[in-house]
């Protein structure tokens, strides 16, 4: 069969799609410091952002694999009453302004939250204002997309074949393990990436929940946004880094775990 | 028929003014309106330092209105204001802490305590400028928890109870009502913040720029400054 040529206005529309991404792209490169940029990037306040940013993001991965799978099967394959109503709240942080969630996240978990208060007095422990305020917050924002990814998947599972090792006597935990688990592996994975990025990219929840310090709540995005209004060539140097990270992240494993999409 | 005004119409005066300016420029927009009928004033408010980098990307505003001179004068260099920008009011510091003073803050010695959770706002905004040459002159080497975007931010985690204290405006203390309480730093150790207006070249709207300058500088815009606790320039 002779394939027809694509039609010109989709091209058109679609370059017009590509461009606005790749023109502020441009323009962060065309602004780098490209001479000065070793310096830059072992500068003190580089280094740390980058470091807590690591450590926050995969923690929150960590975090939303453990919890986030489980729940992501509760809503696909759990009958219960209010199941839609749970299901908004899990996805509600893919919609809600970021700062809205570090704010109610402060009124929850603050020193002088609803359960913050007891928390602290029982034990001493304050989140605002650390590693850990950091890590709750970028997994309140990046969590759903592994959710909503993983429910996907379940749902769109052929139950013949869990159907079928079920009639073979394998228990529900066994079927689970064996044939539902391994069958849903790249969407898990996809989810991971995508929950992932987004917590490496978490900037209104951290600064508003965690507040912002050096060393200690300072991730990658605040540290871009504190030095573009004191060190702009160290704001560019700090973007440039988080644009070659995600951008490797993203080309590289789509091509590993994003076959099935 | 109705025209809609929008994108920098003759009509519109937009005004970028430092975040501790707020309820002071929104009582002066009321005002200013209502004098100048069919000007509407839009503002902008955000920490100067956030302010200045859009005006120097070039952000169509016609109004800068600083919380200090050094982040004016930057802008005076970069060629983008008409004439000398002119100082307006000015603003003490004060130590803001939650109501019933929680941490026993009594002095910026305090913020030297490592058991108390202490705000200030970024190097970069001017009320951490301030903050820390405060602290300097105090000399003391605080323990900080956290550095905020804006005195806002930071005056937010105060009312909230999540900081002990932080360094802020005596305007902030007035302006938050019974939200926090204040504690006065001795005048040894104050700094004073001038406040510089200016209308900038790229002003898409000179003439409404310059009247609004006129009317901050005037009796009636003095008047409310004052009211809200800013000093005579």
């Amino acid at each position: 069969m002779r394939r027809s040529r694509p039609p010109l206005l989709l091209i058109v529309l679609a370059v017009l799609g590509v461009a606005v991404f790749a023109v502020p792209l441009v323009g962060l490169l065309a602004r780098t410091p490209w001479r000065d940029l070793p310096s830059l990037l072992s500068s003190d306040i580089v280094v740390d952002a980058l470091k807590l940013s690591a450590v926050s993001s995969l923690s929150a991965t960590a975090i939303a694999a453990v919890i986030g799978v489980p729940l992501a099967w509760l809503l696909a394959r759990v009958e219960f009453p209010g199941r839609r109503l749970v299901r908004g709240i899990v996805l509600l942080p893919l919609v809600l302004p970021p700062v809205v969630g570090g704010a109610a996240l402060l009124f929850a978990l603050g020193r002088r939250g609803l359960v913050g208060e007891p928390l602290y007095e029982a034990t001493g422990l304050v989140l605002p204002f650390s590693v850990w305020g950091v890590i709750l917050a970028v997994t309140f924002v990046a969590m759903p997309f592994l959710v909503i990814t993983v429910e996907g998947a379940l749902r769109n599972l052929d139950a013949r074949y869990e159907g079928a090792a079920a009639t073979l006597g394998a228990t529900r935990w066994t079927v689970l393990r064996r044939v539902t688990l391994p069958m849903i592996m790249p969407s898990i994975g996809a989810g991971l990436v995508l929950t992932w990025a987004r917590a490496l990219g978490e900037f209104g929840a951290t600064i508003t929940f965690a507040g912002n310090l050096q060393g200690r709540t300072q991730t990658l995005p605040l540290a871009v946004f504190v030095a573009l209004e004191s060190n702009r060539d160290a704001a560019i140097a700090l973007s440039l880094v988080m644009v070659a990270i995600s951008l490797a992240v993203l080309v590289v494993l789509r091509e590993r775990w994003w076959k099935t999409w | 028929m109705v025209v809609a005004s929008c994108g920098g119409s003759p009509s519109e005066v937009r005004v970028s003014a430092a975040a501790s300016l707020d309820e002071a420029f929104s009582e002066i927009k009321v005002a200013f309106e209502a004098t100048h009928p069919g000007v509407d004033i839009l503002l902008n408010f955000g920490g100067s330092s956030a302010l200045r980098e859009q005006i120097l990307e070039g952000a169509p505003v016609d109004v800068f209105a600083s919380a200090n001179m050094s982040i004016m004068d930057s802008v005076v260099a970069a060629g983008e204001t008409v004439g000398e920008p002119r100082v307006f009011a000015s603003n003490l510091l004060e130590i803001a802490v939650p109501p019933g003073n929680p941490g026993g803050v009594t002095s910026l010695i305090d913020f030297a305590r490592p058991d108390l959770l202490v705000g200030l706002c970024a190097e970069a905004v001017p009320c951490g400028d301030f903050g820390r040459k405060a602290l300097d002159k105090a000399g003391v080497v605080p323990s900080i928890d956290s550095d905020e975007p804006d005195v806002r931010a930071l005056l937010n985690k105060i009312e909230l109870g999540e900081l002990d204290a932080g360094i802020v405006y005596a305007t902030d203390v007035e302006s938050a009502g019974g939200k926090v309480e204040g504690i006065e730093i001795p005048a040894s150790d104050n700094v004073i913040a001038t406040y510089p207006i200016a209308v900038l070249v790229s002003a898409p709207n000179p003439q409404g720029a310059g009247e609004f300058v006129e009317f901050v500088m005037s009796d009636a815009g003095q008047e409310i400054l004052a009211r809200y606790g800013f000093a005579a320039p």
